[in-house]
């Protein structure tokens, strides 16, 4: 998975030299671009999520039987009605926001999502869930490759990553995405003061300029230079951003806190990542109890999803805003001796935004232990996938972002009634 | 006159270590390729003596509220690493030591989150020497490991508390074995992802069932502590096979064993592991990558070459590293600079090349953590995601602001450093004097040419102090923060 990263530096070069066009420029095509266009936040739930946990399908007896101690018991999810096969379904106890989203009909789960074949391994999960191919997992992502389909001058702020390193899922031949994880650290610095600083920015501008054509994988590092320069004043203005109510002080609020105020003063930007790790829990997962570790990941997610909701319905921009959550797998289904669940295979997305036509999409497993029980995989361990992921990721491609998701994803993976947007 | 070209040395000594202070400079350039590959792998014949160093004028200053207590402060063990790669005559082992960091990824906040943020730190970075209960934390067992055998250090893992603790292994009992540990030593610690297939996964959940922690004595008792145990009662005891030979007579299963003798299981497997030839290429190909060359393919036949040495060793670092690092591959100046510097690399090289008088380690940590990277704090079990992907636009802008920050803190030094060379007469003269002292990947003329305009910026040169301090930390600013720079 590292070689990667190299190949598609390969001939990227000369397309990053016409990219970065002067700032002045592109802040009118950011202003071009800007009122109402449609914003993707990726959210990535690190670790392999339980969304048996998330969405319990709390009546199948075999839930109960093979989590002893990590089955939320029936008289505490928060119900949310039944899928087209009469399986009845909760949320979390912690999920009381996202419930109000999902009566509000704008969040949707896609259930038993993933590909054949599932990988366990979590690096080889992200990189397949990223590329959008199981076969060969080691090329560009998918949303990176959506960026590279723009017509060019593509803005260098046309995708703003929220953690520290690009992940695979924004990684593009040509386009190059920042990552800004606090808007108010994203300065220039200086040992020197007035003029002299001045002098040293100037400076630092005019080398990240002469982009070495002939060496490409030095050019990589000019143009991460480049694309922070370039994005310096308008992230400023981010950080001046105020929003409508209180975020979360956890990590994931304060992305979805950036993204908002990105959205807000209409930098231009169209592509988020953000991300909320800790769903690895191969012990004491702790589903039930307050401050429990699933219990605590639901509500950092809750709490998030909730306030960024909120605040981009109060300042009229949810209609412009889908999220949609991915995670590189899903969980054993019977507990491990160290009440927490192993790798799994399937699990369930999440989709949010003003759009959405919210609900139930595919149908729940049937837990049942019995080997050739056609819902289940790997002797009934494991859940099997019955939505390919990338027929989700079809839909976003071709009802949100409005480009062709058979050349994005390399085929037709459209599937009839999965019109979540 | 040299004996080696100051160029090699300079390209030994970033891979090998992590960049040249003047003295290791001087040191090596007296020495034969094959002396000072000698003398970097062979580190035990000289006194490991650093941390007495630690507080001692005329180094890199630490920063610390009371006690400076590294086997119970991860602020301070973040601190300790990071004067100990900045000041050691052993800088193999320590780059060793980060390698292995990175290869068997575990991070402080599980540990901390567990048993608290003391005996995190503990598990993590004490040395058995100040700790009262002899715990040896996990960094200093990979430190004292760093060119010793694979396979014993794949045992070493297996036993070590803040692994067990990390993948979980302390609640891998025999009723419902635990996959984590068994999952993560073949895919990221020897075989590679690909070569095991899940039914091995389960088996070795099984093979590591009841290996776990202990924590005997008095509570209160300073010397009390946790340490792996083998409690036969939580193994599984019955028969595993694997898909590859367990066995040097091509065995795949593990016998069914009793209780009291079924620690051997994990033994075995970690002899196939160690064994494997998938392990044996897993390893030469990252070895490849951190010392060689990160740019174009993985060298096929230094792989099979290295793969070669570390079987026919019987999985000796120390053999494997001398190959490494006298391979032609290696040698070959299309290696040069070849690769992304890691952030620590990065800030311990900058503090080589421009200073560290007056500077404290503690100043690096945060910048560390905005480059994307924290000792001790790896993001996942596969460590950090390195290359390109340490060049995210936020990392490069830490990465700029802290050759700032840097620059800044040692401006006077700087500028005195320019007089006594007697180089602050022209802007031309302060430029090449810092051309030489900070060697950066081959720099196109436009941007020496941009350092000289920076130079001649803001009216005529006047050569006053001020002047000097000014210019003198403005252009290693840009020098220390230029693309060049981030290669290694």
């Amino acid at each position: 998975m590292k070689v990667t990263r190299r190949q598609f530096v390969k001939g990227g070069m000369a397309a990053f030299t016409v990219t970065f066009a002067a700032p002045e420029f592109l802040s009118d095509l950011a202003q071009a671009q800007g009122a109402h266009t449609r914003n993707l936040v990726i959210l990535y739930l690190g670790g392999g999520n339980d969304s048996l946990s998330m969405i319990p399908p709390f009546n199948d007896p075999f839930y109960t039987s093979r989590r002893p101690t990590l089955a939320v018991p029936a008289g505490q999810v928060l119900q949310i009605g039944t899928d087209s096969s009469k399986v009845a379904l909760g949320l979390h106890p912690r999920l009381t926001g996202l419930k109000q989203i999902f009566e509000q009909g704008r969040l949707a789960f896609v259930q038993r999502t993933g590909y054949p074949n599932q990988s366990r391994s979590h690096f080889q999960g992200v990189d397949i869930w990223s590329t959008a191919d199981p076969l060969n997992s080691s090329g560009l992502g998918w949303v990176g490759r959506y960026l590279d389909s723009l017509p060019s001058p593509v803005d260098p702020l046309v995708g703003w990553n929220t953690t520290g390193s690009l992940p695979h899922v924004l990684q593009a031949s040509h386009t190059p995405v920042p990552a800004i994880s606090n808007p108010a650290g994203y300065s220039f610095a200086s040992p020197n003061f007035g003029a002299e600083a001045a002098a040293e920015r100037s400076a630092a501008l005019r080398i990240a300029s002469h982009v070495p054509v002939d060496r490409p994988e030095l050019a990589f590092v000019y143009g991460s230079t480049q694309a922070a320069l370039a994005t310096l004043d308008r992230v400023a203005t981010v950080a001046a951003y105020v929003p409508s109510l209180a975020y979360p002080t956890s990590g994931l609020g304060q992305a979805l806190r950036a993204v908002a105020g990105a959205m807000n003063k209409g930098i231009g930007t169209r592509v988020f990542y953000v991300t909320t790790g800790g769903f690895d829990t191969h012990s004491a997962q702790n589903v039930n109890a307050t401050n429990g570790a699933y219990y605590n990941l639901m509500a950092t997610l809750n709490d998030a999803v909730l306030a960024f909701y909120n605040d981009l319905k109060n300042q009229g921009l949810l209609d412009d805003t889908l999220v949609v959550s991915f995670s590189e797998f899903g969980r054993r289904i019977t507990e491990n001796g160290s009440q927490g669940t192993d790798h799994g295979s399937a699990s369930a997305m999440l989709v949010m935004g003003g759009k959405v036509n919210g609900g139930l999409y595919g149908t729940a497993p049937n837990l049942s232990i019995d080997p050739s029980n056609p819902t289940l995989e790997n002797d009934a361990a494991d859940v099997k996938f019955e939505t390919d992921f990338r027929s989700v990721y079809a839909q976003v491609i071709d009802g949100w972002l409005g480009s062709d998701s058979v050349k994005l994803l390399g085929g037709n993976f459209r599937k009839s009634g999965l019109a979540f947007i | 006159m040299a004996k080696t070209e100051d160029r090699q040395v300079e390209h030994l000594l970033r891979r090998a270590g992590f960049g040249a202070r003047p003295d290791e400079l001087s040191l090596f350039r007296e020495m034969s390729i094959s002396q000072a590959v000698d003398l970097l792998v062979n580190y035990d014949e000289l006194v490991d003596d650093v941390d007495i160093l630690i507080g001692k004028p005329g180094y890199a200053g630490t920063t610390v509220n009371g006690v400076f207590s590294p086997q119970s402060n991860i602020t301070h063990a973040r601190q300790r690493w990071l004067f100990r790669m900045l000041h050691t005559n052993r800088p193999l082992q320590e780059k060793m030591t980060l390698f292995w960091h990175n290869h068997f990824a575990t991070g402080y906040n599980k540990i901390a989150g567990t048993f608290g943020a003391a005996e995190g730190a503990r598990y993590m970075a004490a040395k058995s020497s100040e700790d009262p209960g002899k715990v040896r934390g996990q960094i200093e067992m990979l430190r004292e490991n760093a060119l010793g055998n694979f396979r014993d250090i794949l045992v070493n893992v297996a036993k070590d508390t803040a692994m067990i603790v990390w993948l979980d292994g302390r609640t891998n009992f025999k009723a419902q074995p635990q996959e984590n540990f068994g999952r993560e030593i073949m895919e990221l610690f020897s075989l590679g992802v690909g070569n095991y297939t899940e039914a091995d996964v389960y088996a070795a959940a099984r093979v590591f069932t009841g290996w776990n922690l202990t924590r005997p004595g008095v509570s209160g008792d300073p010397t009390q502590h946790y340490e792996f145990i083998y409690n036969p009662n939580q193994h599984e005891t019955s028969a595993k096979t694997f898909s590859f030979a367990i066995y040097p007579d091509g065995g795949k299963t593990i016998p069914a064993r009793a209780a009291a003798g079924g620690m051997q299981d994990g033994i075995d497997l970690i002899n196939g592991l160690a064994a494997h030839p998938s392990t044996a290429r897993y390893l030469a190909a990252k070895l490849y990558r951190f010392f060689v060359s990160e740019f174009g393919a993985v060298n096929v036949t230094f792989v099979n070459r290295v793969a070669n040495v570390y079987l026919q060793s019987g999985y000796d670092m120390r053999a494997v590293m001398r190959e490494v690092l006298l391979s032609p591959e290696f040698w070959d100046p299309s290696a040069y600079f070849a690769r992304y510097a890691w952030p620590v690399e990065y800030v311990v090289r900058a503090l080589k090349d421009v200073g560290w008088t007056g500077y404290s380690v503690n100043d690096a940590l945060t910048p560390l953590s905005n480059m994307g990277q924290i000792l001790f704090e790896p993001p996942d079990v596969a460590g950090w995601d390195t290359g390109q992907s340490w060049f995210s636009t936020g990392a490069m802008l830490a990465r700029m602001n802290f050759a700032s920050s840097l620059a800044g803190n040692q401006k006077f030094n700087l500028a005195n450093a320019v007089k006594t060379a007697g180089t602050g007469k022209t802007p031309e003269a302060m430029l090449a004097y810092f051309g030489d002292q900070i060697v950066t990947a081959p720099q196109d003329s436009r941007i020496t040419a941009e350092f000289n305009n920076y130079l001649h910026a803001n009216g005529a040169w006047t050569g006053t102090d001020a002047q000097l301090q000014a210019k003198a930390s403005g252009l290693v600013h840009l020098m220390v923060g230029s693309p060049e720079y981030q290669l290694v």
